[in-house]
């Protein structure tokens, strides 16, 4: 028996499906998650209330789960700037952990300060280092025509350097036993907690606002439009007369300066100073997280909380699992291929004759 | 500097670089086909931890090879699965396979976490990556089927009208790519450390990455580039040794800015560009438009 599969672009493009499509790709990677815990073992529902349930069931962590959704929601609301735009600014981690540098830096520097302005200038150079370090890709693509893809995953690792080379040179702690951190940001630049004795600061705040602003400009701003019309088709927002090399930079320079934000919240807030390791990949997951939330500012609320949850439910699945934390990735890698799986199907009509 | 300490930097030189010319060579091919994968961190993690677990129940070096690259084709499949048949975003798609495979490979080793092995001689595997890139520079250049793969990387929609098959083409350049990966983590884990620990790759995925475009997508190029960023490394260290007050940091990040230049360099100029990168590099092929 021979089976023909025969494929047609869809006329009857469904919204419904599009924005329902997230929800079936975290079914299946749950489904599939559970022959990973058969596999090793483990009963899925145990394993289940463990990593997705158990986590948020207390206060403590409910505020860790917006911890860790606040830098993913930011960097994703900014992303999806420049995804919007078919823009592939993949160099999120790199604007994040520039925006710590710079920001960072100035808590370092004024480190004997008590003055209320202290935190303000904190963030805003952490924007501006995020947006600077964004600025190269967006300068080589528009001046050289250079892929930006390749260019903003290079400026990655040269930022990881970067904080490195001061980590472990020039701002490292002198009382910090030799360990490669800095000394601690005074009290005038650490973020404050919303609530006394957790870690939710006020940094999600900050994301509800980015994520209503970008509601707005998407919806209601000539620049939103336009970034519609060109992410849809480049050929029509040229004959509109859209300058596109312009778009190009303010969408990259918006998501360097969230990213960068989302880099300085984190060093200020949790963290409290400088060293090696300050994102667990937020840079990346966060790209996940704009596609899951469809580019769609609630959308990318939603999932940062979600994939918040997978974090989360690794860091309980290790200690009480005894299985790597490791193991969020395979969740988060999961739902980004069933995801981009299922818009097939919305894309695409299926016939088996 | 004497001759020995020349002799020994020349050797490290060697054997820290090979995983660099299998996972570049491997990816060069996927790239001259037209496809971007992302997903070489992953690959060669999964390719790592699946031949040193085989290697320790089984305690055959055959089996673990063998099933460190079935892992390569499993993953480099799905991949393929999900770019051809389903088009979907490239980068997207490879960014999913590296984490997926830094997960997994976390997960399937976390029980053999310094577990010794006796690793294997890395001399078969230097001597096995010389031989594979002038394999692959041949193929590319002087095979019919080679001219193919390029045909198909050039101008996908003109190579399906010549009646080429793109898709199974490109099938067959993502999979060789995926298991060149493979084998350039089954080396780290079994030849170079030889052990297994979690993300032990340490980012030379992307540096492949970065490699193969360093190289311009040519196969000579790539692994002098292999050896200029292997070499970079180890005199990193050995420069700090003999004490050079240079910081380590810039040393490592030279890849990265060197690759930007380059590709700054190749892209500034049309014709320059069309001569080197193949020009459906990331674009998806839709076969009913």
């Amino acid at each position: 028996m021979v089976f023909l599969i025969r494929v047609q672009l869809r006329e009857d493009y469904s919204n419904l499906i599009f924005y329902l499509s997230p929800l079936v790709a975290v079914a299946l990677t749950l489904f599939f998650g559970s022959f990973i815990f058969l596999i090793l073992d483990l009963s899925p529902i145990e394993s289940f209330k463990i990593f997705f349930i158990s986590p948020i069931s207390n206060s403590y962590g409910i505020s860790e789960l917006f911890v860790k959704a606040t830098p993913l929601a930011i960097i994703a609301l900014g992303l999806s700037y420049c995804f919007k735009n078919n823009i592939y600014n993949i160099g999120a981690e790199g604007q994040l952990t520039m925006g710590a540098i710079f920001g960072g830096g100035i808590g370092l520097l004024l480190n004997d300060s008590t003055s209320f302005f202290l935190l303000p200038t904190m963030i805003l150079f952490g924007a501006l280092g995020g947006a600077f370090w964004a600025t190269i890709p967006a300068i080589l693509k528009t001046k050289f025509n250079t892929n930006e893809i390749l260019t903003s995953l290079m400026l990655t690792y040269v930022a990881l350097f970067i904080l490195d080379y001061f980590v472990v040179g020039p701002w490292k702690d002198p009382a910090g036993y030799g360990l490669p951190k800095s000394m601690p940001f005074p009290d005038a630049g650490r973020l404050p907690v919303l609530i006394d004795g957790l870690r939710v600061h006020i940094g999600v705040y900050f994301a509800l606002i980015i994520c209503l602003i970008t509601y707005i400009i998407y919806n209601k701003t000539l620049f939103g439009f336009k970034l519609k019309v060109t992410g849809l088709s480049s050929k029509a927002s040229q004959y509109a007369g859209f300058k596109y090399k312009n778009l190009i930079f303010y969408t990259f320079i918006i998501s360097g300066a969230c990213a960068g934000l989302a880099g300085l919240f984190e060093v200020s807030g949790p963290i409290g100073l400088l060293y090696r390791d300050i994102s667990p990949n937020y840079g990346f997951t966060a790209i996940i997280v704009a596609f899951l939330g469809r580019l769609n500012p609630f959308g990318i609320i939603l999932s940062s909380l979600l994939i918040a949850l997978t974090y989360l439910g690794a860091e309980d699945a290790q200690l009480f699992l005894k299985i790597p934390s490791a193991v969020g990735f395979v969740f988060q890698g999961l739902v980004l291929f069933f995801l981009l799986g299922t818009d097939f199907l919305n894309k695409y009509k299926v016939f088996i004759k | 500097m004497s001759i020995e300490l020349i002799i020994g930097i020349l050797n490290i030189v060697l054997i820290s670089t090979t995983p660099l010319v299998f996972a570049g060579i491997g990816e060069l091919v996927t790239e001259k086909s037209g496809v971007l994968n992302l997903g070489l961190e992953g690959l060669m993690l999964v390719g790592a931890v699946t031949g040193f677990i085989t290697l320790v129940i089984t305690g055959n070096y055959f089996y673990s090879l063998f099933l460190s690259i079935i892992s390569g084709v499993i993953l480099s499949g799905i991949f393929a699965f999900l770019v051809l048949n389903l088009m979907t975003n490239q980068i997207a798609t490879g960014l999913a396979l590296t984490i997926f495979g830094i997960g997994l490979s976390a997960m399937l080793g976390k029980k053999f976490g310094g577990t010794p092995i006796d690793g294997l001689n890395p001399y078969y595997f230097i001597v096995i990556s010389f031989l594979l890139v002038f394999f692959v520079a041949y193929f590319l250049s002087k095979t019919k089927t080679g001219l193919i793969v390029r045909a198909v990387g050039e101008n996908h929609n003109s190579a399906y009208s010549l009646g080429y098959n793109v898709i199974k083409t490109r099938y067959l350049t993502i999979i060789f790519g995926g298991v060149m990966s493979s084998l350039a983590g089954y080396y780290i884990s079994i030849c170079y450390a030889p052990m297994w620990q979690e993300g032990m790759t340490a980012g030379r995925g992307w540096i492949a990455l970065a490699l193969v475009v360093f190289a311009t997508w040519k196969p000579w190029r790539l692994l002098v580039g292999a050896y200029i960023f292997g070499g970079v490394a180890i005199m990193q260290m050995n420069l700090q040794a003999i004490g050079v007050k240079l910081p380590g940091q810039f040393f490592n990040m030279m890849p990265y800015l060197a690759t930007i230049i380059v590709l700054v360099f190749i892209s500034s100029n049309k014709l320059r560009l069309k001569l080197s990168a193949p020009s459906s590099l990331n674009i998806p092929f839709e076969k009913n438009q």
